[in-house]
């Protein structure tokens, strides 16, 4: 049972240029993406900056409207919207439903409201009643490890890892269907960050949490996620069961990306293959397929015609022409 | 367990006694940093790591002197050259000495996060980097051109005597941190700090930024201070690494010996609580109880003890471990101590 099926997302903007601010072209901030979350079921999309995972997840929460595409959500079961064309009352109601964890804990939470408001806030607006409200805060902080207390002070208060387990209680408060988490950890030191990826997989264990989690980090992503979804320049390249991904990649930029990443060990120093070239601009994506001019396998015809994302094993798909021929190289 | 003496490996080229950096403020003083000795040596790189307000940046603000207001240096030496008869101790001249500009950019080059933290937008590439290639050598106009353009060339920015004409902003963030470095190389320094060199770029553009420091500071034999707070790095790039917390080093070692037997126990945390690209799926990492202390409240004894688990009753709430004696490894830690005393005896 999937919670969420997005199919050929595309969020396009215009470059406006001249007196008459003509359209002159378009930024393909995100290009035709596809996936599905599984109910109980943490999906990872990573890439680099600009390659269209935030916005992706933008248009999730519909923070954006879409240009094209289906973002088919079944907020209960026998009930399925596309968010893609909601309107906003449509879309008020199923907020409870849909709920975000943000990047940076000094600014998601209101500086003037009290820690037990800011937790109750979403209770609220779905209308549950005082008294119920009051006894599910308790049982939040409870929750994300948070002392009782906590709901009688302000935001400031606590550190960046208290302030994200506040964030974190006040997206569970409505029990949503999908959360959606954009960099939650990547602001946090490295201690405390420890303590936040545990508390998710507490989470994900004990609530059955159904998750979209957006990150730069693969080291974090593979702590925490069943599946992964690359990104490159505003569209899916590889998209895998994560231990499958990690340990052989069908995609090139999977490959890059996963020797890119300093490991922790100075026994293994200078193993590792260093990627050329820079991220592509999403406003000018070279033709064909938009990694070709950094990757070492390429050859002709990979200018000219874009690869298709395709099933190259069960539950295994990748943008590559090549996948079938190439042994690539992943992390043990 | 044995002692290392560190010093017996080369002589440092600058030297850092016993620094101590205050900012005063209206209602209490945060002690920025404690009693920190490093050596930084020609052809070797040392990584500063530890996480937020630990004081690895107030460190190298500190030996440059160019601490943010009001923080200040209120005990200890840097000393540039030491041993040498014309060693300097930075601390003791006085801000407008024409030796402390001499120093800057022309003996130590400075790295920053953000590479436009070091350039302006209003001037080009060029125009910035010959400036201080000028400023710090007799190179007619002409001649520091061409220096400018062989120093783009160097740090791999393609097309450099097109480029030398661009403004930072027509850069990507990899080209601009290229840039970056080749103004902190502009004086020909022999001393290089780093600071979060990568810590803004992505991944791929990360991995070529450390290749290229590394392939710098062994083609030049650059003494390299390296800060960051990502173990990774340090694993990538450090031969010698100092571990601060709260303003002191807890444990300073070669990087083999730090990862293979940490010391501290906030080392071993530290290294325990990293995520890793090879985790076991659904992997839990160990933590560090609580959060890091606002840096004006101060714990008293250790500053670690409230986090340590493997505290000594009666001792490390009270005391404060010696620290890290100038030239040598080792942990700043009660524990430490006693097992060193233990297997001597």
């Amino acid at each position: 049972m999937t919670v969420l099926d997005v199919i050929g997302l595309k969020k396009h903007y215009p470059i406006n240029a001249g007196i008459l601010r003509r359209e002159v072209g378009r930024v393909r901030a995100v290009d035709g993406v596809s996936f599905s979350i599984a109910e109980g079921e943490t999906l990872a999309l990573v890439g680099e900056s600009g390659c269209g995972k935030t916005t992706v997840s933008r248009c999730i929460v519909r923070a954006m409207k879409p240009t094209a595409g289906e973002i088919r959500f079944k907020p209960e079961p026998g009930r399925e919207v596309d968010l893609a064309t909601l309107g906003r009352g449509d879309l008020r109601g199923l907020r409870k439903h849909l709920q975000m964890i943000f990047q940076d804990p000094y600014s998601a939470l209101n500086p003037r409201m009290l820690v037990g408001d800011i937790i109750a806030e979403p209770m609220l607006v779905a209308g549950v009643d005082p008294a119920e409200r009051r006894g599910r805060v308790l049982e939040l902080l409870d929750l994300v490890g948070m002392p009782a207390a906590a709901r009688t002070r302000f935001p400031h208060a606590f550190s960046g890892g208290q302030r994200q387990r506040i964030g974190i209680a006040r997206a569970l408060a409505m029990n949503p269907k999908l959360v959606i988490a954009d960099e939650p950890v990547s602001a946090l030191d490295v201690s405390v960050q420890a303590q936040i990826v545990n508390l998710l997989l507490d989470l994900q264990d004990r609530l059955h949490l159904s998750m979209l989690f957006v990150a730069h980090d693969l080291s974090v992503v593979r702590h925490i996620s069943d599946r992964v979804a690359v990104m490159y320049v505003g569209r899916i390249v590889e998209i895998a069961p994560t231990s499958a991904l990690y340990v052989a990649p069908r995609h090139p930029y999977t490959e890059a990306l996963l020797a890119a990443v300093p490991k922790p060990d100075p026994k293994l120093r200078g193993e590792r293959e260093i990627p050329t070239g820079e991220v592509a601009d999403p406003a000018h994506p070279p033709p064909g397929c938009a990694f070709h001019p950094r990757c070492p396998y390429v050859e002709a015809i990979f200018r000219d015609t874009p690869p298709p994302l395709a099933e190259v094993a069960p539950g295994r798909w990748a943008a590559c022409h090549r996948t079938e021929v190439l042994a690539l190289k992943g992390v043990a | 367990m044995r002692p290392i003496r560190m010093a017996d490996r080369g002589q440092a080229i600058l030297s850092v006694h016993d620094l101590a950096v205050q900012f005063p403020g209206d209602q209490y003083v945060v002690q920025a940093l404690e009693a920190v000795s490093i050596d930084l040596q020609a052809g070797r790189v040392l990584g500063v790591v530890g996480e937020s307000g630990c004081g690895k940046s107030v460190t190298a603000r500190a030996i440059l002197r160019i601490l943010d207001h009001p923080g200040r240096i209120v005990g200890g030496r840097v000393v540039l050259d030491p041993g040498k008869p014309d060693e300097i101790d930075v601390t003791a001249l006085a801000r407008n000495d024409p030796r402390l500009l001499d120093i800057r950019g022309g003996r130590i080059g400075l790295i920053f996060q953000e590479p436009m933290t070091a350039l302006s937008s209003h001037y080009t590439v060029g125009n910035q980097i010959i400036e201080s290639v000028r400023r710090h050598s007799k190179l007619s106009t002409s001649a520091a051109r061409d220096q400018a353009i062989k120093l783009l060339r160097d740090v791999g920015i393609p097309r450099a005597e097109l480029r030398i004409d661009a403004y930072p902003f027509q850069l990507s963030g990899g080209l601009r941190q290229r840039v970056g470095i080749a103004l902190a190389l502009a004086g020909d320094p022999d001393i290089l700090i780093a600071d979060e060199p990568t810590t803004a770029l992505d991944v791929t553009t990360q991995a070529q930024i450390l290749a290229l420091l590394r392939r710098l500071q062994r083609q030049r034999g650059l003494a390299l201070m390296l800060i960051t707070h990502d173990m990774g790095v340090i694993a990538e790039m450090a031969d010698d690494v100092a571990v601060m917390y709260l303003g002191r080093i807890v444990e300073y070692a070669p990087v083999m010996e730090l990862f293979a037997a940490p010391r501290h126990p906030y080392t071993r945390a530290l290294l325990r609580s990293v995520p890793t690209i090879l985790a076991a799926p659904r992997q839990r990492l160990a933590t560090i109880g609580g959060a890091v202390p606002h840096p004006a409240r101060r714990p008293t004894g250790c500053t670690f003890h409230p986090r340590c688990t493997e505290i000594i009753p009666g001792l490390c709430a009270n005391e404060q471990p010696a620290p890290i004696a100038p030239g040598h490894a080792g942990a700043s830690c009660f524990r430490v101590e006693r097992a060193l005393q233990e297997a001597a005896s």
